[in-house]
């Protein structure tokens, strides 16, 4: 290879940086609109050309919770995604650890298998989860989809902590079981401690994950159990325009999950990885 | 694993075996339970006459609601817009996110706003998103696309009515791209940064870099990508019900919705049994071959 007598790397560097913040920008804006757009009067929403300097006004915010119950909504999303988040964890935990520090042949498979079921699509359950919902009066109701939500994410958890867990070393269990600990010291004195990272990640990835799911929450809960993904759903009917209340009662939604989803941003994406990406 | 008393190691295996399978059964019996009943039951819906707006219908009809379901015109419609939209958000994503990712790779000013603002799509439920994009983005009256559009003096395009499956491909690899971006991203932070100063030292040009250094690191987070996404994106349902309804005809039909149409617009739990088996086969056609490409590289 023929060497080049000098690299300028400086002005590629500015263009590089330039088209990383255009790229960005551009990739925001349909946020950035949705904000925006919650603080103008419905007439402003819709003018052509679209209005970005105006005087904001909160009064969508004030119609939003005066039509609909914003709060009831807000607190069926924050009860049913930290419930079945806590009680996941609860099933997960132990699973993982069963199968990261004792594993037989078939773990893989056990594991393979988990990963097959959240790969069925929801709606070919969705008949018969239905009935049973019916059936056994869950329907419309938070423990309901406190079940569903829980089961859904339960693969996704149990391979989270199995990927954390298999980056301790058995050993150190290994040390605590000989001197004596119960199974329920091993997990909180050591165990816990260790990879409460992993923890903090899986945790968040489901709270996230529960807090926005549709497919169920749509079909399985309405005025009474009804998360803020139905909430904002209702706002799909094409009576009119409603664009500002529409972008508020959103904006609503939305911005308790992206905000917390800013702080624990590195957590949620290299949990993701299933620890496959370093 | 280092040399621990092999016969000490041994014996406590032996003791415990029974405590771990105790830990894994809470797991693995409801996970079981989530499967097998509702499978069980679609398996039974599927051969009987179930339609819930005509309950004195009743009775064993074998194979009728899969023949039916089949010869629906729509079936193989849904089957090739679940492929092509599966199909459509990898590639846009793994591809735009490698190109991003080599974007912000280095560090530059101002690099933790852009993580922050770029990660923001990903935490926006289905709903809002499928809203925001159908009102206020691709509106063909007032849609911001359209005003973006008659600025450069086009004809704005009615993307719902027009495009409709690529309309819910372009919401859907919108909320995946962040995602896959990061990825990437924190894939690369683990380049050997020396090799990289030093394959620059012998002359090798940011192509020839990202060609035999970057891409080859990135094969991994690839594969991982493409797993989430086949999980999450094989039955995509909020976005199509709330902007195109599936259609126009079923233009926009994905084999989840055109389950969903069959049990709750048409009330036919029979038919739209059978569909979700033939769902069933096709989500295990994809693990199978997920597991084939993807499973080896999460050891």
């Amino acid at each position: 290879m023929r060497v080049p007598t000098k690299q300028k790397i400086r002005p590629g560097n500015v263009l590089r940086i330039s088209a990383a913040w255009l790229v960005t920008l551009v990739l925001f804006f349909p946020l950035g609109w949705l904000f925006l757009t919650a603080f103008k009067t419905e007439l402003q929403a819709i003018s052509v050309p679209p209005l970005v300097l105006f005087t904001p006004t909160l009064e969508n915010f004030h119609e939003v919770q005066e039509r609909s119950d914003y709060m009831q909504y807000a607190l069926n999303s924050l009860i049913t995604s930290v419930v079945s988040t806590l009680l996941g964890l609860a099933i997960a935990a132990p699973a993982a650890y069963s199968m990261a520090f004792f594993s037989t042949r078939r773990t893989r498979d056990i594991l393979m298998w988990m990963l097959s079921t959240k790969m069925m699509p929801a709606v070919g359950a969705l008949v018969p989860i239905y009935v049973l919902a019916q059936k056994s009066s869950l329907l419309d109701t938070r423990l309901g989809l406190i079940i569903i939500f829980t089961l859904s994410n339960l693969p996704i958890m149990v391979w989270m902590l199995y990927s954390h867990f298999k980056d301790i070393p058995g050993e150190i269990l290994e040390a605590t079981r000989m001197d004596g600990a119960t199974l329920w010291q091993e997990f909180t004195r050591v165990l816990l401690p260790l990879s409460l990272g992993g923890f903090a990640s899986t945790g968040l990835l489901c709270l996230v994950l529960s807090w926005n799911e549709a497919f169920w929450s749509l079909n399985l809960s309405a005025a009474k159990a009804g998360t803020l993904a139905t909430l904002i759903a209702s706002y799909s009917s094409p009576e009119g325009l409603f664009w500002a209340k529409l972008s508020a009662a959103s904006l609503m939604a939305i911005a308790p999950i992206v905000v917390f989803g800013w702080f624990s941003q590195k957590q949620l994406v290299q949990g993701l990885t299933f620890g496959a990406v370093k | 694993m280092p040399q621990v008393a092999p016969g000490l190691l041994g014996s406590t295996r032996v003791k415990n075996r029974l405590i771990p399978r105790l830990l894994l059964t809470p797991a693995v019996l409801t996970l079981f339970l989530w499967m097998i009943v509702p499978l069980v039951m679609t398996l039974y819906f599927s051969v009987i006459r179930y339609n819930l707006m005509q309950p004195e219908q009743v009775g064993f009809v074998g194979l009728e609601n899969f023949q039916y379901f089949v010869t629906d015109p729509s079936f193989w419609t849904s089957v090739t817009n679940t492929v092509l939209l599966l199909g459509s958000v990898i590639v846009i994503t793994v591809v735009l996110g490698i190109g991003l990712a080599l974007l912000i790779d280095e560090p530059f000013a101002g690099r933790n706003i852009v993580r922050m603002l770029l990660i923001s799509p990903f935490f926006v439920m289905p709903t809002v998103n499928a809203l925001l994009w159908k009102h206020m983005m691709m509106n063909p009256i007032y849609g911001v696309l359209a005003q973006v559009w008659i600025f450069f003096g086009a004809t704005p395009v009615d993307w719902q009515t027009d495009w409709p499956l690529l309309s819910v491909i372009i919401m859907i690899a919108w909320q995946w791209l962040p995602f896959a971006t990061l990825i990437f991203m924190t894939a690369l932070q683990s380049l050997n940064r020396e090799q990289l100063e030093a394959s620059r030292m012998d002359g090798a040009t940011y192509l020839q870099q990202v060609r035999y250094m970057y891409l080859p690191h990135l094969g991994r987070s690839v594969a991982v990508v493409i797993m989430i996404e086949m999980i999450f994106l094989i039955s995509v349902f909020a976005e199509i019900f709330i902007t195109t309804g599936g259609g126009p005809g079923d233009a926009s039909t994905n084999m989840a919705f055109l389950i969903f149409k069959q049990a709750l617009l048409n009330f036919d739990a029979g038919v739209a049994s059978a569909g979700a088996l033939f769902a069933v086969i096709l989500a295990n056609i994809a693990a199978v071959f997920l597991i084939r490409m993807v499973g080896k590289n999460l050891d």
